[in-house]
């Protein structure tokens, strides 16, 4: 209360005069304050605005502006005549970014409200997750049709995250023919990315998705893929586009006509009808694959966006094998067909029995050695000289030459046909097959080597493993007296800016020559009258044919069958019968066509393997108009 | 002066009223473009721009001397609203500042920019000035209880608005250099203890403040687009709707708090001296008006407004070069939104009132 008076009284007595002049003074204060803190905000504006302005400027471009690289169309693959094997469909999938999404199920499960969605697509999407590149999409489900993408695209707003992506996905229109030769694309992994990197791609593999990963895709896949693309664009905080400002397209990569020969394939594949084995034919004088087929098959086109595990396990784990190429990978024992492959090598090296008639009674023993080894002709073929053994493929005459020959002359000479080394053929995987010899032996079994083991040898038995492309290629030396060529599948490479094909050049290996030229041809005519001579082991496959042409069974026994045992085929289970082989090239004058056919568990090369021949040499000739069609 | 002029008689401030049209013009040409050319965000500002100048004017009729009798009530009503949004209010951007009176959603907070100057002039010049300590200790003591409150819900800027209306009236009634160093001193050592009471999302602001890089996407993120804007702007700007960071959506609150950076971008630093020319010149009608009052109530009040109007402008431009830490204080009269402008306007109205109610003596 006295405090109030005593206002009362100081309210009375204010001196107004005296109190505006001082507020007066505080006013003009504050003016002048307000200045000094608006030009030190301008000088900061000025600073910002002018000073560092070329800085600021650069910030903003990189803010906005991103370089956004444009996936080339990857390069068609054709069959050398004009059949495509693998083009581009234009496919719509649904697409995330795992690294945006923090509960997929319960995405998925929102997702699958509208558009079905399997266990398959969510197993995939997640296996594609864990090795996929950070922050790029990845396919949750793959080749949605129209109506879909319609669906999809109403409830757009409800799934920021989820994007329906147009691509071009690789397809395979004659998969499961071509996929030994063509295999295939399929998304690109961390391994993909580490040899990208090593090869100092990874700009122009900024925006692909998919990686050749077996055959001509993988090893031509510098020239199927092309070059990438950019486009300058400007984006906006979320990352979207806005638009484009600058663009350089992606240059497509290069389509690639294969050596094959479709309807000679078609062929190959009829007569081998899904039974295991391999057939291949090559041109002898260019090394051109003319036929690849590898039994069974399986489709490629389950690869490209990620092949389900269930699916790749039943593959793997298959009896039949089917993921093996077989012309490249499939280890088989040569059986008769290196018959004359031996002869030429004792020719060369005059060894004795050659030029003499050996007398054949159906078995051979080694000196002092009771084990017999037979004939498959049980009587034997009685006086025998090195044509007759070829065309009877008599087994005493060559278990007789090879024990002359030794193990070394023998390595030596298999050697220059090219068995126990890859073939060079223009696709990855290759195996070596086996061409044993005495330090092959000691080295992996410490052993020394047995004379009973060149022996058997002598008919393509024992340690010795050909490849269906070692045996085709050491065939074609043969037809071509010696001119030894690397085979190729691809026949050319056509570029889009270029017209006209781009020939791949032959790849002469080297030429065997011999002493005498006259051994080839007294080893064709042989080969020869396996085929055109009553009693020669194929001579059913040659009659009538409008063509001369040479051969050579074989029969590769799987087990060893006891000394006293009979081969009864009844009693033995398939998968340990003898595989059927055959070798053969025409015409015999001026070969074209050589093939190397084998027929796993088929029994005898004669009824199984040799009838493929004939009637892949048909197809062959007429489609060339060089036999009329009667 | 004339008693018959038209601006006294019906109570307006016709160039304090024609600058204010002028920077709200230009406000809503910024805002068009701020906004992603969106017309009807523009259309509600505009709305919102009538209802505040219609309040301006009505608030221009009142008396000054109802103003000093009014302070009181309107302070004690302020200071239970401020506790009635603590108890009841509505949660809105992480800050419970919201009253929903079921009509409109009303910010209690706001209207403490408006009574705690009143208050303060009515109750310092109601005494001798320059005022004694007691009183300025009672002074303190009635703007820290809002300033706390406002504080609490949390909203550092208006409460930091708050602070500075109050305190801007004490310094003009002249309040001694010595005291005020003291306080400063003072000020100066509650810092650490101030920092302790600090909640954890300012505390965040003020460290990203001093170093913005450290968190280039989450609190720095602002401070580096908004100095970004500002100095690829240049002298010349890029022009109207070519600005880059605000169309491409890197700058955050780009048509409220961050509206300055979309001027200096597009229009340079050309567009900021003619902006910052408008408001210095209202600054100046208010202070003029404030220099030329006829009682200590009228000057302090009007010089109050006045200074609390400038530091709105230099907190928030202070704000997006990055010499201010980010408060969340919009650039008035130019920055999308309702009350802050309701406010704004009502303080012109009250600058208005003090100017065209004068006592003419005759000579």
């Amino acid at each position: 209360m006295d405090l109030f008076i005593k206002d009362r009284v100081e309210f009375i007595l204010k001196d107004r005069d005296g109190e505006l002049v001082l507020i007066k003074k505080r006013v003009y204060l504050v003016g002048l304050i307000i200045l000094a803190l608006i030009i030190i905000l301008l000088a900061r504006i000025f600073f910002l605005a002018v000073i560092q302005n070329v800085h600021y400027t650069t910030l903003s471009k990189t803010n906005r502006q991103k370089i956004l690289p444009i996936a080339p169309i990857r390069g068609l693959i054709y069959s050398s005549d004009g059949v495509i094997l693998a083009e581009n469909k234009p496919t719509y999938s649904l697409e995330v970014i795992p690294e945006k999404i923090s509960d997929i199920d319960q995405l998925i499960s929102k997702l699958r409200e509208i558009i079905h969605i399997d266990e398959k697509d969510v197993e995939r999407f997640k296996r594609l997750s864990n090795k996929n590149r950070r922050f790029e999409r990845v396919p949750l489900r793959i080749n949605l049709n129209e109506n879909e993408v319609a669906l999809f695209s109403v409830n757009r707003h409800l799934f920021s995250s989820v994007d329906v992506v147009e691509g071009l996905n690789r397809h395979y229109p004659l998969g499961r023919d071509f996929v030994h030769s063509v295999g295939y694309v399929s998304r690109i992994d961390e391994s993909d990315l580490k040899n990208i990197s090593k090869l100092g791609l990874d700009s122009n593999y900024s925006a692909t998705n998919h990686i050749g990963k077996l055959g001509i895709e993988k090893s031509y896949e510098l020239y199927l893929h092309g070059e990438v693309g950019f486009q300058k664009v400007e984006v906006n905080a979320a990352g979207r586009v806005i638009r484009v400002l600058e663009r350089t397209d992606a240059k497509p990569g290069k389509s690639i006509y294969l050596t094959i020969d479709l309807s000679l394939q078609e062929v190959a594949i009829e007569s081998l009808n899904n039974k295991k084995g391999a057939i291949v034919a090559m041109d002898p004088r260019s090394g051109e694959i003319l036929t690849f087929v590898s039994s069974p098959s399986y489709d490629p086109n389950a690869f490209s966006n990620g092949i389900d595990n269930q699916l790749y396990q039943s593959l793997l784990s298959s009896k039949e094998k089917p993921l093996i190429n077989r012309v490249i990978q499939g280890k088989y024992p040569p059986g008769s067909t290196i018959k004359p492959f031996l002869g030429l090598i004792a020719l060369e090296n005059g060894i004795k029995n050659v030029a003499e008639e050996v007398w054949c009674p159906g078995w051979f023993s080694l000196e002092g050695h009771e084990h017999r080894y037979r004939d498959w002709k049980k009587q034997g073929h009685g006086y025998t000289n090195l044509s007759k053994a070829i065309i009877q493929s008599c087994d005493v005459f060559f278990y007789k030459l090879a024990y002359g020959l030794g193990i070394d002359k023998i390595y030596k000479g298999l050697s220059r046909f090219g068995f126990g080394q890859t073939s060079g053929l223009d696709i990855d995987n290759e195996r070596i097959g086996l061409l044993p010899s005495r330090e092959w032996k000691r080295r992996s079994k410490s052993q020394a080597w047995f004379p009973g083991e060149t022996v058997i040898l002598g008919i393509g038995q024992g340690y010795f493993l050909i490849t269906p492309i070692q045996l085709v290629k050491a065939t074609s030396a043969i037809a071509t007296n010696g001119l030894v060529v690397k085979p190729r599948l691809v026949l050319g490479i056509n570029s889009p800016e270029e017209k006209g094909l781009t020939l791949l050049s032959d790849n002469i290996e080297s030429q065997i020559s011999l002493k005498n030229d006259f051994f080839w041809k007294q080893i064709i005519d042989s080969m020869k009258s396996v085929v055109h001579e009553v009693g020669g082991t194929a001579w059913r496959s040659g009659l009538n044919a409008k063509y001369n042409f040479a051969g050579k069974t074989g029969t590769a026994q799987v087990i060893g069958i006891d000394q006293e045992e009979e081969y009864k085929k009844e009693e033995i289970p398939e998968e340990l019968q003898d595989h059927a082989l055959f070798i053969a090239f025409a015409p015999v004058e001026a070969p074209e066509i050589a093939v190397a056919i084998i027929v796993e568990n088929g029994g005898g090369g004669s009824k199984v393997a040799a009838p493929i021949a004939r009637k892949m040499f048909d197809n062959y000739f007429m489609n060339r108009n060089l036999i009329s069609k009667e | 002066m004339n008693e018959y002029l038209l601006g006294y008689r019906i109570h307006i401030d016709f160039i304090l009223l024609f600058l204010i049209i002028i920077l709200c013009s230009c406000g809503l040409v910024l805002l068009y473009s701020a906004s992603g050319q969106n017309m009807n965000l523009v259309y509600s500002q505009m709305i919102k721009l009538s209802i505040a100048l219609l309040c301006m004017i009505l608030i221009a009729q009142v008396p000054p001397a109802n103003l000093d009798r009014l302070s009181l009530s309107l302070y004690i009503f302020g200071i239970i609203l401020l506790v009635l949004v603590i108890i009841f209010g509505d949660i809105g951007k992480g800050a419970q500042r919201w009253l929903d009176l079921k009509i409109v959603r009303f910010q209690p907070s706001e209207l403490m920019k408006i009574a705690v100057p009143m208050i303060i002039s009515s109750y310092l010049s109601s005494r001798f000035l320059p005022p004694k300590f007691l009183r300025i200790l009672i002074a303190c003591i009635i703007i820290a209880t809002p300033v706390f409150l406002i504080a609490q819900q949390p909203d550092l800027g208006t409460a930091l608005l708050v602070a500075v209306a109050g305190f801007s009236v004490i310094f003009i009634a002249g309040i001694s250099w010595r005291f005020l160093l003291s306080i400063f001193i003072l000020f100066a050592l509650s810092v650490p203890i101030l920092w302790h009471f600090m909640r954890d999302y300012q505390k965040q602001r003020v460290l990203t403040f001093f170093n913005p890089e450290n968190d280039p996407l989450g609190a720095g993120y602002h401070i580096i687009q908004s100095k970004i804007a500002v100095g690829s702007g240049g002298l010349y700007g890029k022009g109207w709707l070519n600005g880059t960071q605000s169309h491409l959506e890197f700058l955050p609150e780009r048509s409220t708090d961050f509206i300055f950076a979309v001027l200096c971008e597009e229009f340079g630093m050309l567009g900021v001296l003619v902006i910052l020319s408008l408001y210095l010149l209202i600054i100046l009608r208010g202070l003029y008006i404030s220099y030329y009052a006829q009682d200590s109530f009228r000057q302090l009040l009007a010089s109050g407004i006045t200074l609390t109007f400038f530091v709105y402008i230099i907190v928030n431009m202070g704000m997006v070069t990055g010499q201010l830490p980010v408060v969340g204080v919009p650039l008035p009269l130019i920055s999308y939104g309702g009350t802050s402008i309701v406010t704004l306007m009502a303080g012109f109205g009250i600058l208005m009132s003090i100017h065209t109610h004068r006592r003419f003596l005759k000579r």
